[in-house]
């Protein structure tokens, strides 16, 4: 844990974009999320952390209702996006999922060209007035996503037909394109080598100025270096929320400090 | 050091083994693996061995259909006979039946053996008349009445010749079954050969077979599919029209939108029963239904063509089904996470994903109709239809059969005539299936290849 550098940031208290209070989440009988409560700050980067099945994902998917396309999903509690709950019945999924904006897990590039994955959303959510802007928010989007190099010149090549870390790019431009309020990634790195990460990383800090990022991510630096504020979930519970510095210096759960310095996970 | 090791053992106690030399474990499992091998191959050559016995009889017995004894004579138009009133006028003309043109017919035939100098032998007049086919005077008749400038001139036809002397060129009548039969004489099978050796009589391409309706039983050399084409052709495209958009939606609806409950499972297994239900219970049900219940015309396309569209509608439903359900969720989720609606997900995603599964099921589906027989004997379509049906829309209520309807009812017929004329009609069923199936294989390759 040396090379792990904790850079001092000046953290803004910034008002909630999105607050949660007693989330409890059921996949049929299993108990997945268990009384979380928790408020994402805007523009600011939230790490979730935690060892591999504590509901990181589910949690995530419960913050854009990506958790309604799964049949067996029950979700309980309250989840405000700027104070509005997004579980009222008058609430149209669709409309607030270009607002929280996602990037999953696993690469899932659409089976079309690069230019159309990228071009996709501002397209159907009418965000271009022409064929010249859509050309600008894809290549700024790709640049953003660190991938505009690498594929400029073939933008109408399929997108399956990339490397896995280029696609994960990809999709994390695709998801940039629509301009979302919140965007939550899902393990946005795992599958880049350290140049690309450092890149993506350098994105998710640009973003911040303008949008609040939830990132979900199993590498302590990389939490360290890019979050503002840490969660760490263990087991379906929320065991400890705060400030990346002090999660990672001196937490107060000694769960959290076990999984930290490696000896759970 | 321990002595397991200065005995060339791997620390957990097993001697090491050379890879080059594969244990008797390893060749076990090679000796399985090369046998199953061995019986999936005997299976697949049975399999083609038996497809290909099947081509070859098919082959064999049906090609024949495709070509028939044909005679060749001058015949003049005699004008006093078939424009009494001598004015050209075609109503007129069209008094004259079809035994006006036989009488024309013969008189020109026995002139034209006379001219080449064949002797009738044994012979009578009569029997050599016999040898031109019965329909001859009849398409004969056709042919003056649409170009009546014809009358009075003398023109080279070329006519069918009866089925008997058809079946003497093709080996199926000799000597001596011409003995006990009582359609054709030995003399006459005689006068035949001399005609051959005269170049007045030959076996020629009768692409005919394809178009003339069916024929009654004294005229298997007339006997056509035309009728039956064109039923096939009109219930095709119904089922297609009807069938294809209604599938697909059933299926799309089914798979992207309906609730997952017990209701939707219900209906599932119902789809399932439907497809498993024999095709003659939905020849019953459209008898009961289509015929004595909306009293829609019977023997009509329209009717086959939605007794039809019940049994493939489970089929397409469940291929196209299973090619929605083959898309990856991956992709739903990437479409709805950059927030595109249900409806968007579907029609810009997974259905173009799914457009290979689905075109192909749905072609394979249509395929099978093309080819079911059963319901249609029950809805009347096998009946007896000599006139072509109308054109559409109008058309679709006209009687007609269906390509597997003509292969059955030809084959129940006693003339063996007939049951090489069902060869053949069952050859134009298979190339139409084989141009089904492939179309569906090139269609898939051109949809797959996009990605
Ligand atoms: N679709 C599902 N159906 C049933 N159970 C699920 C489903 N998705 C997740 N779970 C369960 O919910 C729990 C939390 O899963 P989740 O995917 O949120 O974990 P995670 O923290 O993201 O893990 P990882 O770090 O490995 O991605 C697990 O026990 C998992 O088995
Ligand atoms: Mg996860």
């Amino acid at each position: 844990m040396n090379d792990m550098r904790i850079t001092e940031r000046t953290v803004q208290t910034n008002q909630a974009k999105i607050t949660a209070r007693d989330v409890q989440v059921y996949y049929g009988d299993t108990h997945a999320i268990k009384d979380v409560s928790v408020d994402i700050l805007d523009k600011a980067v939230t790490a979730f952390i935690g060892p591999s099945g504590c509901g990181k994902s589910t949690f995530l998917r419960c913050l854009n209702r990506m958790n309604d396309t799964i049949p067996i999903c029950r979700v309980e509690g309250k989840i405000l996006l700027d104070g509005e709950d997004i579980r009222d019945v008058r609430v149209d999924p669709v409309q607030l999922r270009a607002k929280v904006g996602m990037v999953f897990q696993k690469p899932n590039p659409f089976p079309k060209s690069i230019y159309d994955n990228v071009a996709y959303g501002p397209r159907i959510h009418g965000l271009v007035r022409n064929k010249a802007e859509l050309d600008e928010v894809v290549e700024s989007s790709l640049k953003k996503a660190a991938l505009w190099n690498e594929v400029k010149d073939r933008l109408a090549a399929p997108g399956t037909g990339l490397s896995g870390g280029q696609q994960q790019r990809l999709c994390i431009a695709r998801a940039v394109a629509t301009s979302p309020e919140v965007l939550l990634m899902d393990e946005p790195c795992s599958a880049l080598d350290p140049i690309a990460t450092a890149q993506v990383e350098e994105l998710i800090d640009e973003l911040r100025a303008n949008f609040s990022v939830v990132i979900v991510t199993h590498s302590m630096q990389q939490a360290a270096r890019v979050s503002q504020k840490t969660a760490f979930f263990h087991l379906g519970n929320l065991v400890e929320y705060g400030d990346t510095t002090t999660i990672f210096t001196n937490p107060v759960d000694p769960r959290t400090e076990s999984y930290i310095s490696g000896r759970i996970g | 050091m321990t002595d397991l090791s200065a005995a060339g053992s791997s620390p957990l106690g097993r001697t090491r083994r050379s890879i080059l030399i594969a244990s008797p474990e390893m060749k076990r499992r090679n000796r399985v693996e090369a046998r199953f091998k061995y019986y999936g191959i005997a299976a697949i050559a049975v399999s083609l061995a038996i497809l290909a016995l099947m081509l070859f009889i098919i082959v064999r017995d049906g090609t024949s259909a495709f070509v028939q004894a044909k005679l060749t004579f001058p015949v003049t138009l005699d004008a006093s006979v078939l424009d009494p009133k001598g004015n050209g006028n075609r109503d007129e003309m069209a008094k004259v039946t079809t035994i006006g043109y036989g009488k024309v017919l013969t008189a020109s035939f026995l002139a034209a053996l006379q001219a080449k100098g064949i002797d009738l032998g044994e012979a009578s007049e009569k029997d050599a008349a016999a040898m031109i086919s019965k329909d001859a005077p009849g398409q004969l008749r056709a042919q003056v009445l649409a170009d009546p400038s014809l009358l009075g001139k003398t023109i080279e036809v070329t006519v069918l010749a009866g089925g008997r002397i058809d079946g003497y060129l093709k080996g199926r009548v000799t000597m001596d079954t011409a003995q006990r039969d009582g359609n054709v004489t030995p003399e006459q099978l005689v006068l035949a050969d001399k005609l051959i050796a005269a170049g007045m009589l030959a076996k020629k391409l009768n692409l005919q077979f394809l178009t003339l309706p069916d024929a009654s039983d004294q005229r298997p050399e007339a006997a056509g599919l035309g009728v039956a084409l064109v039923g096939s052709l009109y219930m095709m495209l119904m089922v297609a029209v009807m069938c294809v958009p209604v599938g697909v939606a059933a299926s799309i609806y089914l798979e992207e939108f309906a609730p997952k409950n017990r209701w939707t499972d219900l209906i599932e297994v119902n789809i399932a029963n439907l497809a498993a239900v024999p095709s003659i219970v939905f020849g019953i049900l459209g008898l009961a239904v289509f015929i004595n219940f909306m009293e829609f015309p019977q023997s009509s396309s329209l009717v086959g063509a939605l007794v039809i569209s019940l049994m493939t509608m489970p089929t397409i439903i469940i291929a196209t089904r299973s090619a929605i359900k083959a898309v990856p969720p991956s992709i739903r989720d990437a479409a709805l996470g950059v927030g595109a609606s249900r409806m968007q997900t579907v029609f810009h995603h997974v259905l173009p994903l799914a457009m290979p599964g689905i075109l192909t099921g749905a072609i394979l589906g249509l395929a099978s109709a093309l080819g079911e027989t059963a319901p249609l004997l029950l809805i009347g379509m096998v009946a007896f239809v000599d006139n072509y049906p109308g054109a559409p829309l109008d058309g679709f209520g006209d009687p007609a059969t269906a390509l597997p309807v003509q292969v059955y009812s030809w084959a129940s017929r006693s003339d063996p005539a007939f049951i090489e004329r069902s060869n053949g009609a069952i050859i134009v069923l298979l190339v139409f299936l084989l141009i089904m199936n492939v179309s569906a294989i090139l269609l898939r390759r051109k949809f797959e290849r996009r990605w």
